[in-house]
């Protein structure tokens, strides 16, 4: 297993992510002898998890639910949140308009929980390097353990430093670069000395438009083009089942003798699949 | 690794390169052959003097249509009260300004005399006056940009010239698709569209020529210009296998015969011995190509699923999904939300998938100006629809749904009245 290549069987060490029901995923580290209590009961790593397949069910005391390996869009919905972190619909968009692919050189700031940053260590494996920069300690050391753990750790390094004084720790290197930092503006200068002489893309997410503005004045005044502004929202379609009753307008004055009673049964109601959508709709995530 | 000057040639325009040509918004494909004439915006071009220049330079077209390099530039009253548009503010006629252009007049020079015989430019605020050059450079200025293609840009083109060639895919919807298939190198990746083969070239960018991609197709035969745009090296091709669906009963069943005879084998002798040859070549290697798929498929252990089509979903979904590895992902687009809800219908009665959304995304323009910074353009629903989810395990005794209804009972509507 790892957040880059697929694997069949579950193994000792490996991040298994339980999806206990929808919205509701649990990641779970894979131990011999680990036990791990969940809603539906407990489940024993060695007899319920090793050497099971990805995908098989699992069964406890008060129900079952099955196993999935693990993908930066599971992570990101599993992830324990050291900080608010970036969801797959704005990492989707992201990943396109900075044009990643397998082999890109990439510069982050700030890691924050790494949702974002393992979604870009799966797109640019196995040739490509992520340099993140997290300005908290702690966070920065958590994180480099889990990218360890998820063994990516080769195709990442973690610098803890401030990016708007000290930049990314390379020079000329990076195709795209991206910003989530309260003040990226301040760090754009630093974004143009990482990245490569001859061009790349550079992304900064802001949920406040007085930061859009300003991070777009800087991007101006440094030279870069082609600056756009966009903001995707996701809209999650309820399917169910709906009974609609049918009116009585009494019989039918123009049936003839042929037709068979029961003809025109009286149907109470017509059952129907379609989609609903939520009373509210998340409004904003951010800007990018 | 900083760059140094072998890094350089991957940065630069090579003849026979597939590029895309941008002018504001408008993009369009082409192959950057010698001497050839290329037609962008109702203008004749020569690529030639690009070759060697860097992507995304930007180039003035000369008269005569050759190229060259572009140095870029880029200056009130204070309300709009006293203008009156009576149509009569610019003293230039559409003949006068035809004749500037004639005489070869670059378009910043006319610009120039545009604003100049614009009897009240004076008294438009900065803001107003910003916005007239801009909108006069945008029709006058004699530029484009070369750029190197790539799923993004191609996205747009496709989207802003031909939608109907892509079922109306909207770009932001192909990323999701993207990122929600985990679509990565080193995986075997099955792919449907209908798409002019935007969709699989892009997830063979994503793919970086690792892994392997199976275009299943209908009909006669693959549809694939689309990927040519996107100029990958000769060794990507290596990955991409096809296999036509009319064959996948037979290889569920395992009743795929690979080596058959070609039919028409007993004419040869009416035919040239060459031609014959030539063509008992040609089948040879297409039997072997399909044994090859055949091969991958067999196994049932595909880590994705990709569908984009003007197909109904359903059955291509149902039928494809047999093909997946348990624990994978699977997306399906299409135009139109009903078909969709029914996939998930089928779903759900028939189990052995998990995470099912039914998603659409909305997307929303900027634009970023100091005291007038404001949305442009909301563009929504007309994007097209998203179905995902991720496969499990099969499991044959209990029936689906029954403890983990992820969907709650019909809702019956109130009634105000009695019922008659």
């Amino acid at each position: 297993m790892s957040f880059v290549e697929y694997s069949d069987f579950i193994q000792d060490g490996d991040v298994a992510i339980l999806y206990l029901s929808h919205n509701n995923v649990m990641p779970v580290k894979v131990q011999q002898g680990a036990q791990t209590q969940t809603r539906y009961g407990v489940i024993r790593h060695s007899t319920d998890l090793i050497g099971q397949r990805y995908g098989s069910k699992v069964t406890c005391s008060k129900g079952w639910f099955h196993v999935l390996h693990p993908t930066p869009e599971l992570w990101t919905v599993a992830l324990p949140h050291r900080t608010q972190i970036l969801y797959t619909t704005d990492i989707a968009f992201i990943t396109m308009m900075l044009e990643l692919k397998p082999g890109s050189i990439v510069c982050e700031s700030g890691t924050g929980s790494g949702s974002l940053s393992h979604a870009i260590l799966r797109t640019i494996a196995p040739t490509g390097h992520l340099h993140t920069v997290e300005f908290h300690q702690q966070r920065a050391e958590k994180v480099a353990e889990e990218f360890k753990e998820h063994r990516v750790d080769h195709l990442v390094t973690v610098r803890n430093q401030d990016v708007c004084k000290d930049g990314f720790g390379v020079t000329g290197v990076a195709d795209a670069v991206f910003l989530d930092i309260p003040s990226p503006w301040d760090a754009v200068g630093h974004a143009k000395v990482a990245m490569k002489k001859h061009g790349g893309r550079l992304c900064s997410f802001s949920p406040c438009i007085e930061q859009v503005q300003k991070t777009c004045e800087a991007l101006q005044d440094q030279g870069f083009e082609d600056i756009s502004t966009t903001e995707v929202l996701l809209r999650e379609h309820d399917v169910r089942t709906v009974s609609l009753p049918l009116p009585d307008f009494g019989p039918d004055p123009e049936t003839t003798e042929e037709a068979t009673p029961a003809a025109a049964p009286n149907h109470a109601s017509i059952t129907l699949k379609t989609t609903t959508l939520p009373r509210e709709m998340p409004g904003h995530t951010g800007l990018g | 690794m900083a760059d140094n000057g072998d890094d350089d040639n991957q940065y630069r325009i090579k003849e026979g390169d597939y590029v895309v040509l941008k002018r504001g918004e408008i993009f369009k494909a082409v192959q950057i052959q010698p001497r050839k004439k290329v037609i962008f915006e109702k203008q004749w071009i020569f690529l030639d003097n690009a070759v060697g220049q860097l992507y995304s330079t930007t180039f003035e077209i000369l008269s005569g249509g050759n190229l060259k390099p572009h140095e870029l530039k880029d200056s009130a009253g204070t309300d709009n009260r006293n203008i009156v548009d009576d149509g009569k503010s610019q003293k230039l006629t559409r003949d006068d300004i035809e004749a500037l252009k004639e005489k070869g007049l670059k378009g910043q020079d006319i610009i120039k005399k545009l604003v100049d015989n614009h009897a009240t430019f004076g008294d438009k605020t900065e803001y107003s006056q910003v916005k007239y050059i801009k909108k006069k450079k945008k029709k006058y200025e004699n530029t484009v940009m070369i750029l190197k293609p790539s799923c993004r840009i191609l996205a747009m083109m496709y989207h802003g010239r031909e939608p109907g060639k892509i079922c109306h895919l909207r770009y932001d919807t192909l990323a999701q698709m993207l990122t929600l298939a985990n679509i990565h190198a080193g995986s075997k990746v099955l792919v449907f569209e209908t798409c002019a083969g935007l969709v699989l070239g892009s997830i063979m960018e994503r793919m970086g020529g690792y892994g392997s991609v199976i275009q299943m197709y209908p009909g006669g035969g693959p549809v694939r210009a689309g990927v040519e745009s996107f100029g990958f090296p000769a060794h990507f091709h290596d990955t991409l296998h096809e296999f036509p669906i009319c064959h996948v009963n037979a290889l569920l069943a395992g009743t795929l015969d690979t080596s058959a005879k070609d039919p028409t084998a007993g004419r040869a002798r009416f035919v040239c011995f060459l031609q014959a040859q030539v063509k008992k070549l040609r089948l040879e290697e297409k039997q072997r190509r399909l044994a090859a798929t055949a091969a991958l498929l067999k196994g049932r252990n595909a880590d994705g699923l990709v569908i984009a089509s003007r197909f109904h979903p359903c059955p291509v979904l149902l039928g494809l999904l047999k093909f997946l590895s348990p624990s994978r992902p699977f997306v399906v687009y299409s135009q139109y939300i009903e078909p969709l809800v029914e996939c998930f219908k089928k779903l759900r009665e028939c189990g052995g998938t998990v995470n099912l959304r039914l998603t659409d995304t909305w997307m929303r323009h900027y634009q970023v100006l100091p005291d007038r910074t404001h949305p442009l353009l909301l563009m929504s629903g007309g994007g097209g629809y998203l179905l995902s989810g991720t496969t499990v395990a099969t499991d044959h005794s209990k029936p689906a749904g029954s403890k983990q209804a992820e969907e709650p009972a019909p809702k019956r509507q109130k009634l105000e009245d009695t019922e008659g």
